[in-house]
């Protein structure tokens, strides 16, 4: 039975990693920088769409955290993304105007360039609205933290999602350019996150926060998840399932501890509901290019006529990494 | 020139090695450097080259090495025997690591070891009585040969690890040795060294420890304590291990802590920590007074790592720590009152509780309506929704998450068969409840309700049913509630002892004990209505006795508000 299962799974891997090789035949490269990618560099790959207002901030972001070089995929934004992008000496851009829903919510791209450019490096797969906070990340480099994982022997580190959001209607204070999203968007739940385990992948499935608290009160099920395994050390045999939730093999999703102690964890802060949202949610509602047909934007879409305020007056707010720490949102684990 | 000369063991980071060798070169202290033979020679040359205009730098002969061989005491042992050859004022030899970092002026740890001119730093234990050793081997490893490489022939060495347990092979340790272990990093008198060194015995020993797994943490610690006359078994080297046996690491955060631990040298450094290689080789730095070593708060900043990663915060359920059931060490972060009943038979028993016990206490938390959350709140401490939904997607990790999110203050909720009743396994098992039921109160409820008999009757047969599954619950063997059961007669007949009880319980150092009692329902005529339920071929087995006629004089019947007994 246990061999079944572990076939079963060598196989949706296998079969993972081909959907990567075919739907990569859609990309097509605009720009290769990655002769410049050093031996040990920490290396950023990201899918993104119209994502020009928020690029600067991101990009700075994580080259103060000690990202290397940014390996983007660009699918067909409309708004100068790739060519801002192209300008960045280190950034390299594939470019396609393919469907994001076929190439499994850019699953596929992501591990096609990931088994191509990834393969022995620590490699971040994130959004451009996410932002990875980790144990001490206000002292110590990103590659300190690999560092410290490789000599631990871990391969993958995991980082929830979490939902931040302004006080008040989303779009009350408009996004600059290059601001700190989370100037506006500086509040979170601190603590109505449910988790189980899924027992095929071995990963733990989290929802919660305001995204289940406001717009799925009465279908909790339906609920985003929340659980995220952004930074591997990866090798071409790996694969991530479903978008960055989880991976094969299924080794790289057990980032928990079941024995009673904390793993180091860190956390995805998620900029989503900012004004450039409000936009976005209607132009995914026709793109429908969204998981699970988009209900989650037409569940957004329906609700945010009533329930534009995210914040109630148990909101945190938020200050640092330490703080996420105490709160047991995420933990420094045995790194000292 | 120094009595005082560092050995250095380097393989990575050669610039870092480079600036701390300049620094202990440049206070006057003779260095010998060994760098592995695996570092390629452009980067050792590129080293020489920068150190060239210290005369007493000089680099040994080169080995290869691997961790856990005898390679890395033969680099200690060329390298102290060149130490103690070409600078015969030497009377301390320290040995330190590429990685290693001095925290106090040279000055200050030369004019220590002056000052205990004739004693050797050297951890080293015997193998019986510390359990220092993180994967198993202690006493084996000097029992045992290891011909197979850890790191690369990891297979063959465990298997051949296996093998010779099984046939029962032992070596026997050389005449007069006693088999001692600790760190590698010690600090010996010429003395000492010598004879080790020169002992005539030492090709015997060397093939010995040849065959010693990771002898460099037994060779010297062994052998000096045959030579020593004055062992300290310490190391003057601050180094930490985590759980796994692997050193922690320092990083430009730790700087305030390295400076107050007065410790000498430290180790390991983080090669790219550039605050702390700034800070403690800047030139100048004032000698201070003489201080002891004091690792204390960095042992305990460690140790609590180390707690966490095995033991976690009891009561946490978040994205790296999801314990399975018996592991959680504390399944929830605190205590909490659970109270069946109470609120049927009182008519304002949350709203007293509350001021008694300066608490906030919440409704039934697990209505099937919505969260009654103390002050009807919408939301509650963490971004709890009402939501009776999401609630039950996972009652258990709703009670965990409140108990969680309010941490330092205790919860009280209400709890009863019209719940549901998932939870209730939960609690049961969780030490941290005190679980208190009136069994039957529900009848009370019932009794006041404004409803067809028929519908009173069902629902009462159907509240027993749960109410009675419940207290089987609540006696299972497994269970780890605080639980106390009375029925509702025996509860009406005496309602004081067991409140005071409980509050004793909930807030023991409240300053006075309650002014006042909660207002009981008033339940003349409560026993025809049992009797009722009796006639209609329901039987009311929870609530206990009550009389069917009440007595005219009205002496037997309960008092509304019971009197306080001071």
């Amino acid at each position: 039975m246990r061999v079944m299962r572990q076939y079963g799974l060598r196989l949706r891997r296998k079969r993972a990693l081909l959907r990567a090789w075919r739907r990569g035949l859609d990309l097509s490269c605009r720009i290769d920088r990655t002769g410049s990618i050093g031996r040990r560099d920490v290396l950023l790959f990201s899918v993104l769409r119209n994502e020009r207002l928020r690029l600067p901030f991101f990009l700075d972001y994580y080259r103060a955290l000690g990202v290397g070089h940014f390996l983007v995929v660009d699918n067909g934004s409309e708004d100068g993304s790739a060519e801002y992008l192209g300008a960045q000496p280190d950034v390299s851009l594939w470019s396609t105007a393919a469907s994001y829903k076929r190439a499994r919510y850019g699953a596929d791209w992501m591990n096609r360039l990931l088994r191509r450019f990834g393969h022995g490096h620590w490699c971040l797969t994130v959004d451009v609205d996410e932002f990875l906070v980790y144990p001490f990340c206000d002292t110590r480099p990103l590659p300190a933290l690999t560092g410290w994982l490789d000599a631990s022997s871990i391969r993958s580190f995991g980082a929830m999602l979490l939902d931040m959001y302004p006080k008040g209607p989303i779009d009350a204070v408009p996004y600059v350019e290059g601001q700190d999203p989370f100037e506006i968007a500086c509040w979170f739940d601190g603590g109505n996150y449910t988790i189980r385990k899924n027992p095929l992948y071995g990963n733990l499935w989290i929802q919660g926060g305001p995204r289940a608290r406001v717009f799925f009160a009465d279908a909790p099920a339906h609920a985003p998840a929340l659980n995220k395994i952004p930074l591997v050390r990866w090798d071409r045999r790996f694969a991530y399932v479903s978008s960055t939730h989880m991976l094969l093999p299924r080794g790289l999703n057990l980032v928990y501890d079941e024995w009673g102690g904390e793993k180091a964890s860190g956390a995805l802060l998620h900029a989503k509901w900012l004004s450039p949202f409000v936009a976005k949610a209607e132009e995914e509602l026709t793109r429908r290019q969204h998981y699970a047909a988009s209900r989650e934007y037409r569940v957004y879409a329906e609700r945010m006529e009533t329930a534009r305020d995210l914040w109630c007056d148990w909101s945190e707010r938020y200050i640092n990494w330490r703080q996420l720490e105490i709160l047991g949102l995420m933990s420094k684990g045995n790194w000292a | 020139m120094s009595s005082l000369g560092f050995i250095m063991l380097c393989h990575a980071a050669l610039h870092r090695a480079e600036a701390v060798a300049r620094h202990w070169a440049q206070a006057g202290c003779p260095v010998v450097i060994h760098v592995d033979a695996r570092v390629p020679q452009a980067r050792f040359r590129a080293m020489q080259a920068g150190l060239a205009d210290l005369a007493h730098v000089r680099f040994c002969r080169r080995f290869r090495c691997e961790w856990g061989t005898f390679s890395l005491v033969r680099a200690m042992q060329t390298a102290s025997e060149e130490m103690l050859c070409l600078f015969p004022k030497v009377r301390h030899v320290y040995t330190a690591s590429g990685a290693c970092l001095p925290l106090r002026p040279v000055e200050e740890l030369r004019a220590w070891l002056d000052a205990r001119p004739r004693t050797d730093f050297i951890e080293s234990v015997t193998t019986e009585d510390v359990p220092w050793t993180v994967g198993g081997l202690s006493d084996e490893r000097f029992t045992l040969r290891f011909p197979f490489s850890f790191t690369r022939q990891r297979r063959l060495f465990d298997r051949w690890v296996a093998l010779q347990r099984r046939m029962g092979l032992q070596r026997r340790m050389p005449l007069g040795l006693v088999p001692h272990l600790g760190s590698q990093w010690w600090c010996l008198t010429r003395q000492t060294l010598s004879a080790i060194l020169e002992d005539p015995n030492r090709p015997r020993h060397d093939r010995f420890f040849a065959q010693v797994w990771i002898p460099d943490e037994s060779y010297f610690q062994t052998l000096a304590r045959r030579w020593s006359t004055d062992i300290e078994s310490r190391s003057l080297t601050l180094s930490k291990f985590d759980f796994q046996g692997k050193p922690h690491l320092f990083y430009d955060d730790h700087l305030q802590l390295l400076r107050r631990s007065d410790c000498f040298v430290a180790r390991k450094i983080w090669p790219e920590a550039d605050k702390l290689y700034a800070h403690f080789l800047r030139p100048g730095a004032e000698a201070r007074p003489m201080a002891e070593p004091n690792p204390g708060r960095i042992d305990r900043l460690f140790g609590k790592a180390v707690e966490r990663r095995t033991r976690g915060r009891p009561g946490l359920y978040m994205q790296s720590r999801f314990p399975n059931d018996g592991w959680e060490n504390g399944r929830t972060a605190g205590s909490y009152s659970v109270f069946e009943g109470f609120s049927e038979l009182f008519e304002d028993f949350e709203a007293w509780l509350a001021r008694t016990a300066g608490l906030r206490v919440h409704g039934h938390l697990f209505a099937p309506e919505r969260v009654e959350f103390a002050g009807g709140a919408g939301v509650f401490n963490g971004a709890l929704s009402d939501s009776a939904a999401l609630r039950d997607y996972s009652p258990e990790g709703f009670l965990a998450n409140l108990i969680w999110n309010t941490r330092g203050e205790r919860q009280c909720f209400q709890f009863g068969p019209g719940d549901g009743q998932r939870v209730a396994g939960f609690f049961a098992g969780d030490p941290n409840a005190q679980v208190s039921v009136i069994s039957g109160a529900w009848a009370v409820e019932l009794f006041r309700r404004n409803a067809r008999f028929g519908e009173i009757r069902r629902e009462a047969a159907r509240l027993q049913r749960i109410e009675t599954a419940h207290l089987a619950l609540l006696r299972a063997p497994w269970v780890k509630a605080r639980v106390r059961v009375w029925s509702l007669a025996d509860f009406v007949a005496a309602p004081m002892e067991p409140l005071l009880t409980l509050m004793d319980e909930i807030s023991p150092r409240a300053p006075n004990r309650p002014a006042e009692a909660p207002r009981m329902v008033d339940l003349a005529g409560f026993g025809r209505f049992l009797q009722n339920l009796r006639n209609q071929g329901m039987q009311p087995t929870l609530t206990g006795d009550f009389p069917v006629t009440e007595d005219p004089d009205g002496t037997n019947r309960p008092r509304s508000r019971p009197y306080l007994v001071r």
